[in-house]
């Protein structure tokens, strides 16, 4: 098909304000096909926002954007016959059954029943609720129900799927079994994008990311090459009664440090002779390598959970 | 740089045929609470008709040629299709956009706000239909219907429960809680239902109520049900439909911008 060689979204200088606050500020992305693609960020960073862009339910004040080659917002309905949404809160039917969940959502799309042949069968399946057919939702657990949103959002065979905080709110065993889900989709040639303020959420899952604070993206790039990039390999921690402790015996080291709330972070390729320095002021430490939340911390100057 | 006209600024509304799986979805929904849903559509009327008609009815008599049972029977046919289409579209509608988010589930699939407006609307005048039809049936029962024609009145419910639907979304689309909906209720519906004709005739209004009785849609409704239902022949039809009709498509306008603007914005 010729416009799969389209990219999955190509957005220039997106801007929105409410209320003269510019939420997003002039947002530039570019999602490629097959790709899994996160925007990550705190809370108010302008990632709902953003998608709510993507998918034309939001018109943006100025900015260019084609999603899966169709021009946003001039065409978001032919747009969303093409995409899957999983929305931040679950919004399944509480009167319906799992199934009904499943065929109502496919008449929304111009699907009936017998068009869908076993594809509900199939979706059931894929959610593990094959077993819960005929459940009434409010009988499900978050997970379930997130699973079910999640193949109720493919109801359509959708090339590009769209999903706000997919994990948020569940359990680790949940969250796992949704990330297994998700992987799959990928492996099955779709593109995701998703939204996440989970640091493991989005080196899991994401090939790339674009790291927003207050409606810029700061970073855009795969996991592995935003840590390269932007820090030293190693990160030595110090909590509590350590951090207080540490200003004082690390004075005239040269060791590249910051102070967050009650954590003190330092930062070395090669981190022995820094644990040596800490371990000789009697302090006790934890040795991890450096991840997306120090990146942020980095490109930002603040805790991404503020 | 472009800077599209979006949805929300837009004035006219552009709903689609994708209206109707809204339509059906709320049909699926009211099925499994059909019987008492009936129930009540036919319990209720048979109160009203009990209290008022022969209650009150064994006190006043007649209105003009008419038993006073008859008389309001052919009026509670009208009001009780108001308050069906105007409940719908306040508490259930504003339930499923605000509490059960279902209107944003809609809009994740390519369903645009106008249809999901569109498919309200219509779905609240059809709940009048089924409490006008039951209506009809007690009343055919009780011997109160003027003949076969009385049928004629359903369209005509329709139409007036599409006006009270559009009507009442806009107040959907304004309000923030339910509790705002008492404002509409003790402002507009409660006058209406008191000042157009359903109890008694309008004349026994002083001149200057009547007239702005006749501006809300319901007077007009009643012009037309009653003589269709007792047996008479409606006059100046084509002005008392033209006043439903034209608060339907203008509420409908105003109701779809303020949704527009409200869930797109």
């Amino acid at each position: 098909m010729a416009r799969d060689a389209d990219p999955a979204v190509a957005a220039e200088a997106l801007v929105k304000r409410y209320g003269g606050v510019a939420v997003v500020d002039g947002v530039d992305l570019a999602v490629r096909r097959g790709e899994c693609f996160g925007l990550l960020g705190p809370n108010g960073a302008g990632k709902t926002t953003t998608l709510r862009m993507l998918l034309g339910l939001t018109p943006p004040d100025s900015g260019r954007l084609t999603v899966l080659g169709e021009p946003v917002p001039q065409r978001a309905r032919e747009l969303r016959a093409r995409v899957g949404v999983v929305p931040q809160l679950d919004n399944l039917d509480p009167d319906f059954t799992v199934r009904e969940n499943l065929t109502t959502y496919a008449s929304y799309f111009g699907l009936r029943e017998r068009d869908l042949g076993r594809r509900i069968d199939e979706l059931l399946a894929f959610a593990a609720l094959d077993k819960r057919a005929s459940a009434r939702v409010p009988a499900l657990s978050g997970g379930m129900k997130r699973r079910l949103t999640l193949a109720r959002a493919l109801i359509n065979d959708p090339e590009l799927v769209v999903l706000d905080e997919p994990s948020t709110g569940l359990d680790p065993q949940a969250r796992q079994h949704i990330w297994q889900r998700l992987r799959q989709l990928r492996a099955d040639g779709r593109t995701l994008v998703l939204t996440t303020h989970y640091m493991e959420e989005a080196e899991r899952l994401c090939d790339r990311l674009a790291i927003m604070d207050r409606g810029v993206v700061v970073a855009c790039d795969s996991p592995e090459a935003l840590v390269e990039r932007h820090l030293e390999r190693y990160v030595v921690e110090l909590r509590g009664d350590a951090a207080r402790r540490w200003p004082a015996a690390g004075q005239g080291r040269d060791i590249h440090s910051r102070e967050v709330g009650e954590t003190v972070l330092l930062y070395a390729d090669e981190p022995e002779p820094v644990m040596a320095a800490v371990a000789a002021a009697g302090l006790k430490y934890l040795l991890r390598p450096a991840n997306l939340e120090d990146v942020f911390l980095r490109l930002t100057g603040h805790d991404i959970r503020e | 740089m472009n800077t599209p006209r979006g949805p929300a600024q837009r004035w006219l509304p552009r709903p689609s045929l994708r209206f109707i799986p809204v339509w059906r979805r709320n049909l699926l929904v009211w099925r499994r609470l059909m019987i008492p849903s009936i129930l009540g559509h036919f319990g209720e009327p048979v109160l009203y008709l009990l209290a008022f008609g022969y209650g009150l009815g064994a006190l006043i008599g007649q209105v003009g040629e008419m038993e006073y049972i008859v008389f309001i029977a052919s009026g509670i046919v009208c009001s009780s299709a108001m308050f069906t289409s105007t409940f719908e579209a306040l508490y259930s509608a504003y339930t499923r956009m605000e509490t059960q988010q279902t209107w944003a589930a809609m809009l994740g699939a390519p369903l645009d706000v106008d249809d999901i407006v569109l498919g309200e609307a219509i779905w609240a005048a059809s709940k009048s239909l089924v409490s006008a039809t039951a209506i009809l049936i007690v009343a055919g029962v009780l011997g109160l219907l003027g003949g076969w024609q009385a049928l004629l009145a359903l369209p005509v419910i329709l139409l007036a429960g599409l006006a009270f639907a559009c009507t009442a979304l806009i107040v959907t689309a304004l309000s923030r809680s339910y509790d705002f909906f008492m404002y509409y209720f003790t402002l507009v519906l409660t006058p209406m239902l008191l000042l157009s004709g359903v109890f008694f005739p309008m004349e026994q209004l002083p001149a200057i109520i009547g007239t702005l009785a006749y501006l809300l849609p319901l007077a007009h409704v009643v012009e037309v049900v009653r003589p269709l239902v007792t047996g008479g022949v409606p006059e100046a039809v084509a002005l008392h439909l033209a006043v439903p009709a034209a608060y339907a498509v203008v509420s409908f306008i105003i109701a779809s911008r303020l949704f527009r603007r409200r869930l797109l914005g």
